[in-house]
């Protein structure tokens, strides 16, 4: 499903990421780890080309991502076409970044109508019942000023399932909650890999990535150190790096 | 028991007080003094103020305002676009055209567009550097003084309201975008349903302001003969020789008019702030300090 080979991403002469690889295969759930800096957000907000990156290739879905490569040459991809690729990676933000000028019902209709062209009854439906399964359908008419950050949260994740996608990707989603309503968030997200849907989860919850995930990579100054399944990985850390880091965050 | 409510005894305010007596006062001076004045005729007031010509004057103003501002705003909508573009051509285009509209006087501009065919005699279409024409006109018949204001104040509206557009768009967070590409959405659809919507809310307030400007600024049409409010009441006065009478006529019906359009103002303020805290309450509260449910 995505497939990562040596990704390089640098902000002037700050080198952010310095040549990850990294393959997950549909159905399966990565956690990235690391600390803060490690250029975790960074490479998942390279997977849907909201930033350029300066190495490597990005494939999803077997689709070179921001570029098309024609023999051995590499052309910069319209806008228009980027914002295709786009349309089958799902993403949910630290900070929500939910429209606060429409509805919980309207944040996850506007996609479906806007951009597949879906009409307003079906996209009503759609939204239904994607607010049903992350446990809004009485917030519906809500605007986002007015949910708490868990709720809000949690439409953010109905807005992006709202265009099927085929991966998501979750930048520290439960980072700016208050512990109670962490919870709720999580479940979710469990519900919904068990749906089998290919996910990609930069978190700082341990439990969850040892609960949830097939794979866990740690990433730290811009390299995947280690990576692995869960129980190897968070238990039996064979990086000295990894080490201390677990052992910080526990 | 003894209730713990909160039932206090208001604060006094003698400086209150007091000084609503003394304005009261020193403003009845001033109406009594208009009033006594030898050089205001009331009743000249009162027989111009319905007018027939004043009262088409009236409505050429706000045909005029209405147009310029629609233009204005819309040409407005363009240029902050194309100044926060990546192209750096649409860029220059756009900071040389508000820099020039905002740099030279609104009058000389006026007088410029009523006076086009000075420069120009005639408005040609052909394709240049060759002998062939399609299209020649003189430019007085094509350009009348009422499309020459318009074409003048939209221009200058243009480039006031492009900076107000701007900062309207620059006040929302990148996240809104990025939330809305990461969906899938092109450009052009995130800034008319994710970015223009929230940003109106920043927009109204100073376009109201402009749209109050804008009222008033049709009076300088004048002098390329446009015949709204004032150069009604201009031309009524230099026959009956009552310039302030009819001055005051004006004033009244360019306040009148200013007072109503709060109405508009009101409604579009309320429009697009829906789904957002009332942050004038909210910061209203916290200057004056902590206020009880009563007020």
């Amino acid at each position: 499903m995505l497939e990562a080979r040596n990704v390089k991403k640098s902000f002037g002469t700050l080198a952010v990421l310095n040549g990850i690889t990294l393959t997950i295969d549909a159905g399966q759930v990565l956690c990235l780890l690391g600390p803060s800096g490690s250029g975790k957000s960074t490479f998942l907000r390279c997977i849907n080309h909201l930033e350029k990156i300066n190495g490597g290739r990005i494939y999803v879905d077997g689709e070179l991502m921001g570029y098309k490569e024609k023999g051995e040459e590499l052309y910069e991809m319209k806008p228009s076409d980027i914002a295709n690729q786009r349309k089958k990676i799902g993403m949910v933000f630290q900070k929500f970044n939910l429209f606060p000028h429409l509805t919980a019902l309207d944040n996850v209709m506007i996609a479906p109508m806007g951009v597949v062209g879906l009409p307003k009854p079906a996209a009503r439906t759609l939204a239904l019942e994607l607010l049903e399964r992350v446990g809004l359908t009485d917030k519906a008419n809500v605007y986002p000023a007015q949910l708490s950050g868990g709720q809000q949260q949690r439409v953010a994740i109905a807005r992006a399932l709202a265009m099927e996608p085929k991966l998501m990707l979750f930048d520290e989603p439960t980072s700016a909650l208050d512990p109670e309503l962490v919870g709720d968030v999580l479940s979710v997200m469990r519900d919904l890999a068990k749906t089998g849907m290919t996910m990609i989860v930069v978190t700082h919850e341990m439990g969850f990535a040892r609960e949830v995930a097939d794979h866990v990579a740690f990433m730290d100054q811009g390299i995947v150190v280690e990576s692995g399944i869960p129980t190897q990985v968070l238990d039996n850390p064979r990086h000295e790096r990894t080490q201390a880091f677990i052992k910080s965050v526990l | 028991m003894i209730s713990d409510d909160v039932i206090a005894r208001p604060l006094r305010h003698p400086a209150r007080t007091f000084s609503s007596i003394l304005i009261l006062l020193i403003f009845s001076i001033f109406l009594w003094s208009l009033w006594s004045s030898p050089g205001i005729d009331h009743k000249v007031i009162g027989k111009y103020l319905f007018n027939p010509q004043i009262i088409d004057g009236i409505k050429l103003t706000l045909i005029l305002t209405l147009l310029a501002m629609v233009i204005g705003i819309t040409l407005a909508i363009g240029l902050a676009v194309m100044k926060l573009s990546t192209n750096p051509l649409l860029r220059t285009v756009s900071t040389f055209f508000i820099w020039f509209f905002r740099g030279t006087p609104l009058l000389i501009q006026i007088v410029f567009w009523g006076y086009l065919g000075l420069i120009y005699p005639n408005i040609t279409i052909s394709i240049p550097f060759t002998e062939i024409i399609f299209f020649t006109s003189p430019t007085s018949n094509l350009l009348s003084a009422f499309t020459a204001g318009v074409i003048a104040l939209s221009l200058n509206e243009a480039a006031y309201a492009a900076e107000i557009v701007r900062a309207g768009l620059i006040s929302i967070d990148v996240g809104q975008s990025e939330a809305a590409k990461s969906l899938g959405m092109r450009n052009q659809f995130i800034l008319k349903k994710i970015v223009l919507p929230q940003a109106m809310r920043v927009i109204v307030p100073p376009m109201g302001n402009e749209t109050i400007s804008m009222l008033k600024n049709t009076s300088l049409l004048a002098v390329i003969a446009v015949m709204e409010l004032y150069a009604r009441a201009s031309q009524i006065s230099s026959q009956n020789l009552a310039q302030v009478e009819l001055l005051v006529v004006a004033a009244f019906w360019y306040l009148v008019m200013t007072t109503v359009l709060a109405v508009p103002q009101a409604y579009l303020e309320k429009k697009y702030g829906r789904g957002f805290a009332s942050t004038t309450d909210s910061h209203m509260r916290f200057i004056r300090g902590a206020r009880s449910d009563k007020t």
